[in-house]
């Protein structure tokens, strides 16, 4: 039971830190951007061709995920999403499902479409116990490092001086262009930020979400859940709704194999119906 | 006095706008002769034809809830997937009639359609592309694990259809399959054009371009939209029926997330909001990824993803603008239309 509830946790944390970059674009930038799990799938990539072509260590690999989706992620940015921030939401649903599509298609080509696998350093692999509770030693990481992730990213976003005008550039971008920010330049950057979070937690979930070339398509609407369950003008709002989407969907795949998908999509639409505009918005738009 | 006679000019200007809207364009009998004429002069390649007929519905009606009512869907292959199973399931166990499946798979992804419509009338384009792609998961999930009833992972087999109406036997080139499904698509389509083109379609036009507004001069918004994506889900489910009964087999690859990507290319590639964009986008998506799969039979979903993007960067309304570069006499009915 409380294993279960562990793994969930850690299943939550992780889906945080990949969907936390498109609440950023879904709701700074009014962005759908479906190809999100794109830019996991590229640091998941770039963590197994490191460590199982060239040994280099798994704690190298997760930086190196890091910087390597958000260097495509600002190099897409500046190329082609800039230009698609005032167009139609269809087009956005398009034009990323194109992406998506040639993503999974080019990973395919150069990887092959097998399920990747990674070897964890020894110290991270296994269970120990804890008071009695069976706990994984790699998903206690996971929710040590993404929890630090977390905090991080809350102060960031509510003490910096690049968190506020982050915060001026969501609420009012015209108004916050006249005040002198270069809002162009922090979409930019955000964008990045959030390409390289989706990209560590791409590596990062390697070993507990799998990696394929499929991947972007699979987890998909568990991002879109994360965003649009928990709403996207704040970050404990999509914290919360990775948990409960993360525990929700370990404990019913876990008690009730037979019905296990559907216990998130039923949550999913139950919740968009109730709060249309996310658990904890700010009150309609 | 004055205010009758000025409201019965009204009145009659509008029945003469209404008039205009609905005459049936000459590229429209260009579309159907063409279909037509493609029977006789392509007899070895009636297996693609009918798979254009039945994608052709299928976008056709997504048009009339994305082009007309303004709801971006990911989710529509729920009803083409439900409509599958059911007329899979009712030529297995039931009836081996084509057309007593066809209308029951019709009914069927109807009554899905109308119970989901109303989950799709609240919140913003996010929350309909989260929900609808929710349901779209949902039932794919579904039919994979009620493997007793669909066959699972396998798909749905071991059925045959009996003549149509008894008179007109499936042969093994597919002649009668590619009547069958034109005839069908023919008759879906003029129905679905019937409504678009009637006061009905232009209330949704209204409430797709300000819902706000077309509530102010008295247009019941979610009773239209409840309606129209009913209406769509019926077609839909119908496209579903016509694939399984004309290959005996249903995979659950039709409930597919790609194939709602699909027939939004679909769409995209043959513009929105005038029903034969649909059927257009379908003959070139289907010549298209056919000589695709043939010249990367691995890859070809790169190129799509290309197609799209390049779409969109390019501008869709550009594209399908296309008509206007027709001759003079050819786009001026367009236009008029407008």
């Amino acid at each position: 039971m409380l294993t279960i509830l562990f793994d969930g946790v850690a299943y939550g944390m992780l889906l945080f830190i990949l969907a936390c970059g498109l609440t950023v674009t879904l709701g700074l930038m009014n962005f759908i951007n479906l190809a999100h799990g794109a830019f996991a799938m590229a640091g998941g990539y770039v963590t197994v061709v490191m460590m199982n072509r060239y040994g280099i260590s798994f704690y190298w690999c997760l930086p190196a995920a890091f910087i390597a989706s958000a260097l495509i992620g600002l190099v897409l940015e500046r190329t082609l999403y800039q230009w698609l921030y005032q167009v139609s939401h269809l087009d956005q649903v398009l034009f990323s499902i194109g992406i998506v599509f040639m993503a999974v298609a080019a990973t395919d080509y150069f990887m092959g479409g097998q399920q990747q696998l990674i070897n964890l350093p020894p110290e991270l692999s296994g269970r120990m116990d804890v008071f009695g509770v069976g706990v994984g030693r790699y998903r206690l990481f996971t929710i040590v490092v993404c929890a630090a992730l977390a905090l991080a990213l809350q102060l960031i976003l509510s003490k910096t001086r690049f968190g506020s005008r982050l915060r001026a550039a969501v609420d009012d971008r015209r108004v916050a262009m006249g005040l002198g920010i270069n809002v162009p330049l922090v979409f930019a950057l955000t964008f990045a930020f959030g390409s390289g979070l989706a990209g560590l937690g791409g590596a990062m979930g390697a070993e507990i979400l799998g990696l394929d070339p499929n991947f972007p398509l699979k987890f998909m609407i568990y991002f879109l859940i994360v965003v649009s369950v928990g709403g996207t003008s704040t970050v404990s709002g999509p914290f919360l709704a990775a948990m409960l989407l993360g525990i929700a969907d370990v404990a019913g795949k876990y008690y009730v194999p037979a019905i296990g998908p559907f216990v998130i999509y039923a949550l999913m639409i139950v919740m968009l119906i109730v709060r249309p505009n996310g658990l904890f918005s700010r009150g309609s738009r | 006095m004055v205010a009758t006679s000025s409201s019965t000019a009204a009145a009659s200007r509008a029945a003469k706008l209404m008039k205009r809207r609905s005459r049936v364009r000459f590229y429209e009998i260009i579309v159907w002769i063409a279909a037509i004429a493609a029977f006789f002069v392509l007899p070895s390649k009636m297996l693609i034809l009918t798979e254009i007929a039945i994608l052709a519905l299928f976008a056709v009606s997504l048009d009339l809830v994305l082009g007309f009512a303004g709801i971006v869907s990911l989710g529509h292959t729920a009803f083409f997937g439900l409509g599958a199973y059911i007329a899979g399931l009712v030529a297995l166990h039931y009836v081996a009639e084509p057309v007593v499946g066809l209308l029951v798979a019709g009914i069927g992804a109807g009554l899905l359609g109308f119970v989901t419509s109303f989950l799709i009338l609240r919140g913003s384009d996010l929350t309909r592309l989260m929900t609808t792609l929710g349901i779209g998961l949902m039932m794919a999930e579904m039919a994979n694990q009620m493997a007793w009833l669909t066959g699972g992972a396998d798909g749905l087999s071991g059925f045959s259809l009996g003549p149509i109406l008894g008179l007109f036997e499936f042969d093994l080139f597919g002649k009668t399959g590619y009547v069958y499904c034109l005839v069908v698509l023919f008759v879906g389509t003029m129905l679905m054009r019937r409504l678009a083109f009637s006061p009905f379609g232009l209330s949704l036009k209204a409430i797709k371009a300000n819902p706000m507004r077309a509530g102010m001069i008295a247009i019941p918004a979610r009773k239209r939209i409840v309606t129209v994506y009913t209406i769509a889900a019926v077609f839909a489910g119908m496209a579903g029926a016509l694939l399984a009964q004309t290959t005996s087999f249903v995979s659950p690859d039709v409930l597919a997330f790609h194939r709602s990507a699909d027939v939004l290319l679909v769409l995209t590639i043959g513009g929105t909001g005038y029903l034969y964009g649909g059927i257009f986008g379908a003959v070139l998506f289907t010549l298209v990824k056919d000589w695709l799969s043939i010249v990367t039979p691995q890859y070809w979903m790169f190129y799509i993803g290309l197609i799209l993007v390049v779409l969109v960067l390019v501008g869709r309304d550009r594209l399908a603008r296309w008509v206007e570069y027709l001759p003079e006499r050819l786009s001026k009915s367009k236009e008029e239309g407008r």
